[in-house]
């Protein structure tokens, strides 16, 4: 089993697939129906095993640095336009790289506007963990 | 076994052990290790003075203890001062430890640790669950409040204000992991009810007995919210409520009004309404210009802004909140509100959105959002 990082975007990444209007622009019925496809998401991860943690960030945050001893940090920001915006992750532990494609295009599915699939690009990064002593 | 009974007599017992000397640390720890010597012989022969059997075994947890890591001199001093065995006293040592545990060198968040752990009793894995963190991290914060109050004196008395604001902290971190901190709040609330006599004390645990009344009705099965106007109100727990509202009566005929009792209140008259028409929100204005007297919080104007946009009507409520500083949490949800009402969904539907981005939690933001959503799809006909 290995983890991924399953990272959902604001913005970047490559150009959406599908143009739709910003969720506030949806019907009632349909934002109802995109939260309940992500509760059920990850209810089926839970119920597979395959579930780690999921979380989701709030658009504001800023840079931060730190500009020596005895002088308060740099900051920067709050960037509301940042070219890359992360909106929030997933992370799940699974067999394969493949099933981590899998799942991720999975929740790429999410239903939008009309029921129709948003087509979210997803990012996918694979942890950093302890080698295997013997190979499955 | 039964766990809240164990629980509640910890911090009776810790008490005992510091008034005989033992430092504060170390009687928590012998505390714990007799705990665990109860859970396994109590089971099926329950002590006749649990409280006696559990001051007996932790001392001597404690003695062993001082006797592995302190020289031979040092132990005989200690057995020196040992009293002489006899019936436990009557001083309150649960009292001290709440004020103990709500010392002002302690950080809130370190204060809320310490009393979870010295005063209910909760082991460090239920805190860390019910926070979130790793047990590892919560270990390390607890043993560092340990050795903040480790030079405290135990005689002194402290600031109840400060006691009963760790408690409310505690109750509004609400549910996860194996423990309900909300019950366990309340739990420990009715504990300092019973043992110091005060209005404000009183005051708090009617304003936990009056929100933890409506819980039930205030998220759906799937984790969604339902604000107050559309919760069902026969969800309530009217016993609670009746307790709360009985609490409350009682405390402010004491006249001596504060932040909790005024809180109480409006929870009262929320309680109180059959449904949300017949809300007398002219009254919980009143509250909320007492609540805003003895706090001056931001938290509290911005609620007042709601209820006088109830009583006298969004527009009022508008100008009540144009006073107030847009970066207030909450600030921008609540304008949308008096805008819808006030026949403005247009810039509702705006605000709605803006508010879902800057929203506490995620049930709050897919509220917001759909709010914004209802009222664009309004617009579009």
């Amino acid at each position: 089993m290995a983890k991924y990082l399953l990272l959902k975007h604001y913005r970047g990444g490559p150009a959406p697939t599908v143009d739709y209007p910003p969720m506030d622009r949806w019907t009632p019925e349909e934002v109802d129906a995109h939260v309940q496809f992500m509760r059920d998401f990850a209810a089926r991860l839970e119920e597979s095993g395959e579930f780690v943690e999921h979380q989701a960030l709030a658009p504001g945050g800023a840079f931060v640095r730190s500009d020596g001893e005895g002088r308060p940090p740099v900051t920067d920001g709050p960037f509301a336009e940042t070219k890359d915006l992360i909106a929030g992750w997933t992370v799940i532990d699974v067999e394969s790289w493949d099933r981590a494609m899998q799942v991720a295009s999975e929740l790429s599915d999410a239903p939008g506007p009309g029921g129709t699939s948003l087509h979210e690009w997803l990012e996918v990064r694979p942890f950093y963990g302890v080698q295997a002593a013997v190979t499955e | 076994m039964n766990e809240s009974l164990l629980r509640d007599l910890v911090p009776a017992v810790i008490g005992v052990l510091v008034r005989r000397g033992a430092d504060f640390a170390s009687a928590e720890d012998a505390v714990q290790d007799a705990l665990v010597e109860a859970v396994r012989l109590w089971p099926n022969d329950l002590p006749r003075d649990p409280k006696g059997w559990l001051v007996t075994v932790s001392w001597r947890k404690f003695l062993d203890a001082a006797r592995a890591e302190t020289s031979r001199r040092r132990r005989e001093e200690r057995i020196e001062d040992e009293p002489m065995p006899g019936p436990v006293g009557a001083v309150d040592d649960t009292l001290r430890l709440y004020f103990l545990c709500a010392h002002p060198s302690l950080t809130p968040a370190s204060s809320v640790a310490l009393t979870l752990r010295a005063v209910g009793g909760l082991t460090t894995r239920q805190i860390a669950q019910a926070y979130l963190v790793p047990e590892a991290t919560m270990a390390q914060r607890i043993s560092r409040a340990k050795r903040t109050v480790a030079d405290a004196r135990f005689t002194e008395t402290g600031d109840v204000a400060t006691v009963l604001r760790v408690l409310y902290l505690v109750f509004n971190e609400g549910y996860s992991g194996d423990v309900d901190l909300a019950a366990e709040a309340i739990r420990l609330t009715r504990q300092l009810a019973a043992r110091f006599h005060d209005e404000e004390v009183a005051g708090l645990l009617a304003l936990m007995l009056l929100h933890h009344a409506r819980r039930p009705a205030r998220t759906t099965t799937d984790g969604s919210l339902v604000t107050l106007a559309d919760q069902d109100r026969r969800l309530w727990d009217t016993g609670l409520i009746a307790e709360g509202v009985d609490i409350l009566q009682t405390a402010l005929v004491g006249d001596r009004l504060g932040q909790f009792q005024a809180q109480a209140a409006i929870a009262a008259l929320h309680a109180d309404a059959q449904t949300a028409e017949e809300t007398d929100w002219v009254q919980i204005v009143e509250w909320y210009d007492e609540l805003v007297r003895l706090t001056d919080s931001p938290v509290a104007r911005l609620n007042r802004a709601v209820a006088v946009g109830e009583a006298d009507g969004p527009r009022a409520g508008l100008a009540a909140l144009a006073e107030l500083d847009p970066a207030l949490p909450r600030y921008t949800a609540v304008a949308a509100y008096l805008h819808e009402r006030d026949g403005d969904p247009a810039t509702a539907a705006r605000l709605y959105a803006d508010a879902a981005g800057s929203a506490p939690s995620i049930p709050e933001r897919d509220h917001l959002m759909r709010e914004a959503a209802r009222l664009n799809a309004q617009l579009r006909g």
